[in-house]
């Protein structure tokens, strides 16, 4: 409420003549105040009365006083004329609340020093302010709590006096209590059911009483609706068996018909709206394929959005590993990946030749040994295995990676199993933790914080079937397909790998089976009590599965290389065959295959395994037997492994199909493209060349040679066109076949100061590709692969291998042309033979007509000369008879 | 019937054709220039599928009505007219 000038005229002209008035000559009608209100004046003795003193009970900040209109009733009854009140009396007598507002005005506003609110509306307003406008003028108010008023019934308590319990009588209670001398005596407590004795319970039946009935007035009951079901069935009986069977062939209208129905106006009318519409689909189908999204194929693809500024061009390091116990002076012949466990590598180091030799008069024997590596730990190897001898070459297993097999450098062929250590390896995965993984095995080992767990080798190969040389190859045998002892390859019944195949350079191929086998069950049972109580005293951790090969392992047979056109045998240092995927069993039998999965989850004890009798498994007929195979001297050769029989009924080895001398020193890798199951990359010596199965007459392409020695070569795991060649002086050479052929892509120069020995990659995570590489220090070093060497292009496979069958096309138009050129000198050499005999005899019956012609010539010269000298005697010449 | 023959000859010289086919009401085929055999299978199969695509739109929409229906397979498209009762099949080569 806007405060105005107030007025007052009518409270002071008339009867105030006391006190602190003061008479504002105002003009009486002057209306500058609201209408609800009326300023006046309380003298002090009022303002005592009603304990609304100025400036003491009433202040600026709270000018609210409340006065009862019966007090004000009262004051103006006493005080008659004298009371302030008197000008307001009809107003207050006409007030229908109890109470009135005072309000003191301290500034005057409306000239007096109180106002009154005269009307209920006014006080409400003044007392409860609309909120946003004043919200300081409510301190004042008085804050009232609810008081919880008297309750008044409305009857209910009736039906609560009926629905409650109250007790009618007090309650009755018994005490039953046995004998004094009965206490603490034994009790025997049986069951006793009521029904035993006649009395054993009194029942209080109810009954109809026939003095009264109730009729029951309201029942509840629920219904509940139940959809009606019934179920029947019928079944046909097949009383009479008969085979029958209908054949339908479709109707085809006759000439008249057609004809008829080609006249027919429907027709016309038919070919008159329709084509218009076909035409339309017809041209638009010709313009453009509207399933095929033109910008999508243009671009990059994924890529384009995950790259984030910086992208790195090359192989970036992401750890190194080394060992300064192990590892020192040592080479690493071979490295492998754990094909499950993230960040773990296995490495097998050999010594160095040269140190050999120096160390022999040393007596200091260093074990050899294979080492993993985990990326949490780079400097300290997570676990040893031991091996007889120099490993050169290793492979986990593919169907149970705790199996290991190893090739020594004494011929010997070494198994591991290191199904006890899994955890340790698994455990090192999270950063940090290193004691607490192992609680159930290993307890007596109590610093075993410090000591890198040593797993020995559960089974080696017997020495006298072993091979003669150096085995530097070892592959399991996909768990698609096995073969017999004839190298027939069946079906494989429980889907594991069972199988190895080794190669040495004592000129042999053989494979190795690690189940029990069948024939020598019994034998070996009562062999493998001996064998327990000498091993018993030897180790104490090895695990047995592989028991039963220990020491009496034989090769399952042996494939030997002769020589093609001269006698002798190659040599192999590296050999591949096509990993057999099984297509065709995938129908028959699916139920079986579900089963299989199942148990092959749980993997087979490989101790119960046993050589299953080749009559019962199926042949695979479309299991590639072929393999490649490298030679120390550079050739890469091309055999089947079945043995076939020849004339004496014993089972030899065919000669191989075909060999090339392409590599001018030892082949060190033979290795199949992962994307194009036939193409096949080859290095050694200072070249390397890639080979297509089935052309067996050369590489179809083959790279320059180049200045270092290439060391090693591996196909990129994401890349059909891409691969890695490691060189003699530390060097990497990534090969790009669809950027440049005659040189690489791109070389990462002294990668480390040592020959690189071995590349192997992997791909730990979809956007991680590492890349590991060993040198002859025993360094391993893994690198990432950039994006922009694992990310294929597009149709990257389809342009590899068109470029494939280009060079396959290349090679094959040079050898036709070269037959060619071969042919046409023979030819022409033949020619040239045929016209040089002829010669000779014709010259030389020539010059004799010449030596005669001319002797002749000479001879009628010296007669014609010597007639004219006179001279001419009659000579025997002559002949005048 | 000249009209006819001009019509089809007129489709059967679009780019990419590889056949046509005019069937009649009862699913025969009335000309075609494929063979027999492959006329008869491919009139069968199609009828069967139109007539199901035609009552499919109309029960959507019961003023709308089928035109033209198009099978893109692998490798090659067929198309499916259908009108008076007659069918108008056109297998066509999609060029890349």
């Amino acid at each position: 409420m806007p405060p105005k000038r107030p007025k007052s005229a009518t409270s002071s002209a008339g009867s105030k003549g006391k006190g602190k008035k003061i008479p504002s000559p105002t003009p009486p009608e002057k209306p500058d105040h609201p209408e609800d209100i009326f300023p006046m004046v309380l003298t002090s003795v009022t303002q005592e009365l009603f304990g609304c003193c100025a400036d003491e009970d009433v202040t600026g900040e709270s000018p609210y006083k409340l006065l009862k209109k019966d007090d004000i009733i009262q004051d103006i009854k006493t005080r008659a004329a004298v009371s302030d009140f008197s000008p307001v009396k009809q107003i207050v007598l006409d007030y229908p609340e109890e109470e009135i507002l005072l309000v003191y005005d301290r500034d005057f506003t409306y000239d007096q020093c109180f106002y009154l609110v005269l009307t209920p509306e006014a006080k409400d307003r003044l007392l409860n302010p609309p909120k946003p406008e004043t919200p300081g003028v409510l301190e004042n108010e008085v804050i009232k709590t609810p008081e919880p008023k008297e309750w008044i019934s409305l009857g209910s308590e009736l039906e609560i006096d009926e629905e409650s319990v109250k007790e009618t009588r007090e309650k009755l209670w018994y005490k039953f209590s046995r004998v004094r001398r009965k206490f603490g005596a034994p009790a025997c407590f049986t069951d006793r059911n009521t029904a035993d004795a006649k009395d054993g319970y009194l029942e209080c039946a109810s009954y109809q009483d026939s003095r009264f009935s109730i009729k029951q007035m309201q029942r509840d009951c629920g219904t509940q609706a139940v959809p009606t079901l019934q179920s029947s069935s019928a079944q046909t009986q097949w009383k009479f068996q008969r085979n029958i069977f209908t054949q339908y062939k479709p109707r085809e209208l006759s000439e008249e018909e057609a004809e008829n129905i080609l006249q027919d106006d429907s027709l016309r009318n038919f070919c008159n709206s329709v084509p218009h519409r076909v035409f339309q689909a017809l041209q638009q189908e010709e313009i453009m394929n509207v399933f095929f999204d033109d910008l999508k194929a243009l671009g990059t693809g994924a890529e384009a959005g995950d790259w984030s500024g910086k992208v790195s061009e090359g192989l970036m390091l992401y750890q190194a590993f080394t060992d300064q116990k192990y590892a020192k002076d040592k080479k690493i012949s071979s490295i492998s990946w754990h094909p499950t466990i993230y960040g773990v590598i296995a490495v097998a180091l050999i010594e160095k030749k040269e140190e050999r030799f120096s160390e022999s008069t040393t007596s200091e024997v260093r074990p050899s040994l294979v080492i993993f590596y985990s990326f949490s730990d780079p400097s300290n190897p997570q676990l040893l295995l031991e091996c007889p001898d120099d490993i050169f070459a290793f492979e986990f297993c593919p169907s149970d990676p705790n199996i290991i097999v190893g090739g020594c450098m004494n011929g010997q062929v070494v198994l591991w199993d290191i199904s006890g250590h899994v955890t340790h390896l698994q455990g090192t995965q999270s950063s940090g933790k290193k004691a607490s993984v192992n609680t159930d095995t290993f307890d007596l080992d109590d610093n075993k914080e410090n000591k890198t767990p040593v797993v020995r080798y559960c089974a080696v190969s017997a020495l006298e079937s072993s091979h003669k040389a150096r085995i530097t190859d070892v592959q399991w045998l996909p768990p698609t397909f096995e073969v017999t002892r004839t190298g027939l390859p069946v079906e494989n019944k429980h889907n594991i790998s069972v199988q190895v195949v080794t190669c040495s350079p004592d000129c042999a191929i053989m494979f190795w089976d690690v189940r029990m086998p069948k024939l020598l069950s019994q034998s070996v049972s009562d062999k493998k009590q001996n064998v327990d109580q000498k091993t018993q005293m030897s180790s104490y951790s090895v695990p047995d599965t592989f028991k039963h090969l220990d020491r009496t392992w034989k090769p399952l047979f042996r494939v030997s290389l002769p020589r093609i056109n001269t006698s002798g045998e190659y040599a192999p240092l590296k050999f591949n065959f096509e990993p057999y995927t099984c297509s065709g069993n995938k129908d028959r039998d699916t139920e079986e295959a579900d089963e299989n999965d199942d148990s092959s989850k749980i993997i087979p004890d490989y101790s119960q395994l046993r050589v299953p009798s080749a009559k019962t498994l199926t042949t695979l007929e479309d299991v590639n037997t072929k393999l490649y195979f490298g030679t120390e001297d550079g050739e890469i050769g091309y055999t089947d492994w079945k043995l076939g029989k020849d004339d004496s009924g014993r089972l030899h080895s065919a000669k191989p199909l075909s060999c090339i001398g392409i590599h001018h020193w030892l082949v060190n890798t033979v290795q199949r493209s992962p994307f194009l199951k036939d193409i096949i990359l080859t290095t050694g010596g200072w070249n390397f060349a890639i080979w297509k199965e089935g052309i067996m007459d050369g590489p179809i392409i083959l790279s320059p040679s180049s200045e270092q020695v290439c060391t090693v070569g591996c196909w990129s795991l994401s890349r059909p066109a891409v691969f890695f060649i490691g060189k003699d002086d530390g060097s990497i050479e990534v090969w790009n076949l669809l950027e440049k052929t005659s040189e690489p892509a791109q070389v990462h120069a002294h990668i480390t100061n040592a020959k690189i020995t071995s590349i192997t990659p992997w791909i730990a995570a979809p956007k991680q590709h590492f890349l590991a590489v060993t040198d002859e220090l025993g360094m391993v070093r893994v690198f990432e692969i950039p994006k922009t060497l694992y990310i294929p292009s597009r149709s990257e496979g389809l342009s590899v291998k068109k470029y494939f069958e280009l060079e396959e096309e290349r090679l094959k138009d040079y050898l036709k042309k070269e037959e060619l050129w071969a042919k046409e000198k023979k030819e022409a050499e033949e020619l040239k033979k045929k016209m040089d005999p002829d010669k000779p005899v014709k010259s030389l019956k020539e010059t004799d007509d010449v030596n005669m012609k001319e002797h002749s010539d000479y001879l009628t010269l010296e007669e014609s000369i010597l007639k004219d000298m006179g001279l001419w005697t009659a000579t025997a010449d002559t002949q005048d008879t | 019937m000249a009209e006819v023959e001009e019509t089809l000859k007129r489709i059967e010289a679009h780019k990419g054709v590889i056949g046509t086919i005019v069937v009649n009401a009862e699913g025969i085929p009335i000309r075609t220039n494929l063979d027999n055999s492959t006329a008869v299978q491919y009139a069968g199969l199609l009828r069967h599928l139109t007539m199901l695509a035609r009552s499919t739109v109309r029960d959507i929409d019961p003023q709308n009505d089928l035109i033209v229906l198009r099978i893109r397979t692998k490798k090659y498209e067929i198309m499916v007219a259908p009108e008076n009762g007659f069918l108008l099949i056109v297998i066509q080569n999609p060029c890349e």
